[in-house]
């Protein structure tokens, strides 16, 4: 394949892609938007793979099938309720392979630099483009090499850690070494000086060093990120892994590497910086880690939980007209999805109107309970949104709540001490009747007292929230 | 302080002012309490009932009057118990000030403080001692069933095996507390309810109610809830529009019941003789109006006449005191509830505080002089009706204005950031080589395209976004198959491991993110 045919090919891959994340904007789209990003993907590889200058197909082809068998095979296995960390560690591969790909273009600078002119001219492929290199174009590789391998390297451990928080296998809570944001801003600096050390030639262990350093960064990063914070830390992470691409598009001279890198960062940090917008919180002090070590609120609750039994949430719920589900993490960690969906069709079929609520920060990925719902077959179109909603709530009989905690904390309203003061939440409060379905009497992620379980209007429906669902389930 | 009850002097007032409930309410708060032998009676509450309450009896009106320091009646009082008022002695009865001004002046020349029940100002902390609410409660209630013991059908309909029985059409007239409960007992007895007002911002209570609310089809040119949830007089083609509509309903309707009262003047005429002449015989007209002239043309004050075409019209004006058991309770308990705002300390003291909107708007007469009418409250009574779409109407000019300055202010950050951004990609411009600069101008656009793009993207679908840019970030697989035809087994190695887990995010990605969109689905 010529290198003209490949440019065209990589122009249309580009502009599927495009098409792709545009067509989200709607469910029935978005069906068909992902065949948009599978068949620029399908194009991409494909022309590369047989462009001018590659090697060892072997090796790809091997690679290239455990690859698709390992990947196909995770995505068949997956529960929904586990998406969060799936995509955490699908972030991590790309960040790996950022920076094992920067340090093979060292490699093979130093290889090449190497070389005498007769055996320069030889080369093909990605060899053959660093061959052709001018003084000025190294110093500029050498700088998206560092970028790339730094970006990636934070990547790959801030998803490592990211992930092992959403699955539970790390504590979930912030935590950050003596030192905190000094220690960071300091290995951020050791790696810049590292960087200077490595544009003026001192070899490759300057690169590594600086790969040691990064990988610190991102783990003492997402660290120190609290399990609240989970879903613009992943977001976020899908951005850094994007701008790695495109670092890495830069070094080798592939524009489409570059575009999709491109795009792949810029909509992660719009995503972040929407959530933060959701959540009222300054996107600097997100990414930074500066959240959610805060403890307990300044303000004292006085009254005490009710707790309810089955009956009489049932009563309440054959009374009301009007219903509207809160779903949470507690939902999604109880696999309660399939319950709720059942009892919401047994609620719509006895003529009452039930809708869900989310939160955009509900669970711990942007959209989580969406993906949730639509997995138990909740009808899209009873889901809203929180603006969509919260004028609704004053007129509604009966609010369930469902393992969300900090998103229906009235404190967010009330209390301008408390750490969430000012964060939209869902005003559940003032529904006639509110039900929480809870485990037991803690605190939520962000560890604040929740103001709401001590109103008068609310009990609480203590109980793994599958088991209380399928409990109203058979008795309704 | 000693409160006492005399007997209501007024012809046919069942009612009394203290229940033997009441006054162990009353003396919880510290007072003592006193009641004119046999005042309960009509109501069914005997003295033996009283005394067991701990109040005690005292044989004369006359000796009541004497020595209690507030008297409690119903109705207001005649000129012999306005003379036997003394100073500083407090009434709390219905009043009526601004019907009776001689009375007022009569009190006000005795000293005594009068405190008017039928003056609590409707806001919703005097809602427990509104006596206007909880009589007119009690007519509504009542004229159901005087309606209804003077129709000759059922309310419900029926289908027996003797034959069908049409439900009987209740038509209310006047949405206040009387309409709304006289909806809710013909609803409840089963008969097909309708109801007007002139507010239409009670429609929502009316349908609340069960009734169907009879609509005009006409602009609302004063908001009612202005005045204190009561209606003030409509205009003339609202009235045509009204009467029309009425006209229509006269010959469907069974049963109508008129509760239109305007505060302070008397009632207006809704239900004329020709309407009257248009019902089916055996109809019924309750006027709760009555004793303000009535609604209806031909109602009688305090009678029930049968019209020619064998209408009965039912003028009662004294449908609480027909329920004395009842209005008695309740009527008690408003009392009950004022003298407690008056007893702010539990301690049996009477504090009369003029700066409380309830107290100062039910006071009449206080320390000789007349506090009669009162100052508007603090508290609006009802919030207003939402007016529909008000936003400011600016004048084109202003509008104009405005959106230049927003577009000069928008233009002048875009044009800085396009200058500063222009100027950095010059400096860089001008050291880098041209192959960086092309790939950079690749870079910003794609930045730019991803920017616009991403904005329309539902809320709902972020998760499925991830997964997809996480699936796309997979693109690096093509700098790994670059590379992996290098000579340097090291840099194969690192290629070949790289292209195994790019191609995992690869394709787990995409299959997934198509799982999770194939269950999206609409209802």
């Amino acid at each position: 394949m010529s290198f003209g045919i490949i440019s065209a090919v990589y122009l249309a891959a580009a502009i599927l892609f495009i098409l792709s994340l545009g067509g989200l904007s709607g469910q029935e789209s978005a069906k068909r938007a992902v065949w948009y990003g599978i068949a620029g993907m399908g194009l991409a590889v494909g022309a590369t793979v047989f462009g001018p200058g590659i090697g060892s197909y072997a090796v790809i082809a091997v690679m290239l099938v455990v690859g698709s068998v390992i990947g196909w095979y995770v995505a068949k296995r997956v529960e929904m309720t586990q998406m969060p960390q799936l995509v955490a560690a699908l972030h991590s591969f790309v960040g790996l392979a950022a920076v094992f790909i920067g340090f093979n273009a060292d490699l093979e600078l130093g290889r090449v630099v190497a070389l005498d002119e007769a055996s320069r001219g030889a080369l093909t492929g990605f060899a053959g483009v660093l061959a052709h290199k001018s003084g000025a174009e190294i110093a500029i590789l050498r700088v998206e090499v560092f970028l790339g391998v730094f970006i990636g390297a934070v990547t790959f451990t801030g998803s490592v850690v990211a992930f092992g928080k959403l699955a539970g296998k790390v504590d979930g809570k912030a935590r950050k070494l003596p030192g905190g944001h000094a220690l960071n801003a300091g290995a951020a600096l050791l790696s810049l000086v590292l960087g200077l050390l490595y544009f003026n030639d001192f070899g490759i262990w300057t690169l590594v060093l600086m790969t040691a350093l990064a990988f610190f960064i991102g783990y003492h990063l997402i660290m120190g990120i609290g399990g609240a914070d989970m879903p613009v830390v992943v977001s976020m992470l899908n951005s850094y892994s994007g701008w790695a691409a495109a670092a890495i598009g830069f070094t080798l001279g592939n524009d489409l590497l570059i575009v999709t890198g491109a795009l792949v960062g810029s909509s992660g940090a719009i995503l972040s910086y929407i959530m933060c917008r959701a959540m009222n919180r300054s996107f600097i002090s997100v990414i930074l880690g500066g959240f959610g070590t805060t403890t307990g609120s300044t303000m004292t609750i006085t009254g005490e939980q009710i707790a309810i039994d089955v009956q009489g949430v049932v009563a309440a719920l054959e009374d009301a007209d009007s219903i509207i589900i809160v779903p949470g993490y507690g939902m999604a960690v109880a696999q309660a999805q399939q319950s709720v969906s059942e009892l919401t069709r047994k609620l719509r079929a006895r003529g009452k109107e039930v809708r869900f609520a989310i939160h955009p920060v509900a669970g711990r990925l942007p959209g989580h309970m969406n993906v949730l719902l639509a997995e138990a077959k909740v009808p899209y179109d009873l889901v809203l949104e929180m603006d969509e909603i919260n004028e609704d709530f004053p007129s509604t009989d009966v609010v369930i709540v469902i393992g969300s905690n900090d998103i229906v904390n009235p404190a967010a309203q009330e209390d301008p001490t408390s750490p969430i003061a000012g964060m939209p939440v869902l005003e559940v409060w003032k529904a006639k009747q509110v039900f929480v379905s809870k485990r037991g009497q803690g605190t939520g992620y962000s560890g604040i007292e929740n103001p709401l379980f001590y109103k008068e209007n609310t009990s609480m429906f203590y109980g793994d929230a599958k088991a209380s669902i399928d409990q109203l389930v058979q008795a309704i | 302080m000693k409160i006492g009850a005399p007997k209501e002097t007024f012809e046919g007032e069942a009612r009394v002012a203290m229940t033997p409930d009441s006054a162990l309410q009353l003396q919880k708060i510290g007072h003592t309490c006193f009641i004119e032998a046999g005042a309960g009676l009509a109501a069914g509450f005997t003295d033996a009932a009283y005394e067991a309450a701990g109040v005690t009896l005292v044989n004369t009106a006359a000796d009541l009057f004497e020595q209690v320091d507030v008297v409690v009646k119903v109705r207001p009082p005649s000129t012999t118990e306005a003379g036997q008022l003394r100073n500083a002695q407090t009434l709390i009865s219905l009043f009526y000030p601004a019907q009776s001004t001689d009375l007022l002046e009569l009190c006000r020349h005795q000293g005594a403080t009068v405190i008017a029940m039928d003056m609590v100002p409707r806001i919703s902390r005097a809602q427990k001692m509104d006596a206007l609410s909880s009589m007119a409660n009690i007519a509504g209630y009542r004229a159901v069933i005087e309606a209804g013991n003077n129709f000759g059908r059922f309310f419900t309909g029926q289908i027996t095996a003797a034959g069908k029985v049409p439900p009987a059409k209740v038509l209310v007239i006047g949405a206040g507390v009387a309409g709304l409960a006289a909806i809710g007992t013909a609803t409840s007895l089963g008969a097909i309810t309708y109801a007007f007002d002139v507010r239409p911002e009670v429609a929502e209570q009316i349908e609340s109610m069960g009734a169907q609310f009879v609509y005009l089809e006409f602009e609302p040119t004063q908001d009612g809830a202005a005045t204190g949830g009561y209606a003030a007089p409509s205009s003339p083609e609202f009235r045509e529009k009204q009467l029309a509509r009425f006209r229509e309903l006269a010959p469907e309707v069974d049963i109508v019941i008129t509760t239109a009262l305007i505060p302070g003047r008397p009632a207006p005429k809704l239900w004329l003789e020709d309407m009257v002449q248009a019902m089916k015989p055996g109809s019924v007209i309750v006027d709760l109006a009555a004793e303000r002239g009535g609604n209806c043309d031909l109602t009688v004050q305090d009678q029930k006449v049968v019209t020619d075409n064998g209408v009965t019209i039912i003028g009662y004006t004294d449908f609480p005191s027909r329920m004395a058991a009842q209005a008695s309770t309740l009527y008690s308990n408003n009392i009950r509830h004022f003298l407690a705002d008056l007893t702010p300390k539990k301690d049996g003291v009477i504090v009369h505080n003029m700066e409380d909107d309830v107290i100062r708007g039910a006071t009449v007469t206080h320390e000789g002089a007349i506090t009669y009418p009162p100052p508007p409250p603090k508290v609006q009574a009802i919030s207003a009706a939402q007016p529909k779409e008000k936003p400011k109407e600016l004048t084109p000019a202003e509008k104009r204005a405005q959106e230049a300055a927003a577009f000069r202010s928008q233009t002048r950050t875009q044009v800085g950031l396009l200058a500063l951004g222009g100027l950095l990609i010059a400096l860089v411009g001008a050291y880098a080589p041209a192959s960086f600069m092309s790939h950079l101008i690749v870079f910003a656009l794609a930045c730019f395209v991803g920017f616009q793009v991403i904005w329309n993207v539902s809320h709902s679908l972020h998760t499925p976004l991830m997964a997809v840019t996480n699936a796309i970030s997979g693109i690096i697989v093509l700098g790994a198959l670059l590379q992996v035809g290098s000579g340097n087994w090291l840099v194969v190695s690192l290629a070949a491991v790289s292209i195994l887990i790019a191609t995992i995010n690869l394709v787990g990605g995409f299959l997934v993110t198509r799982r999770m969109l194939a269950m999206f689905q609409k209802s």
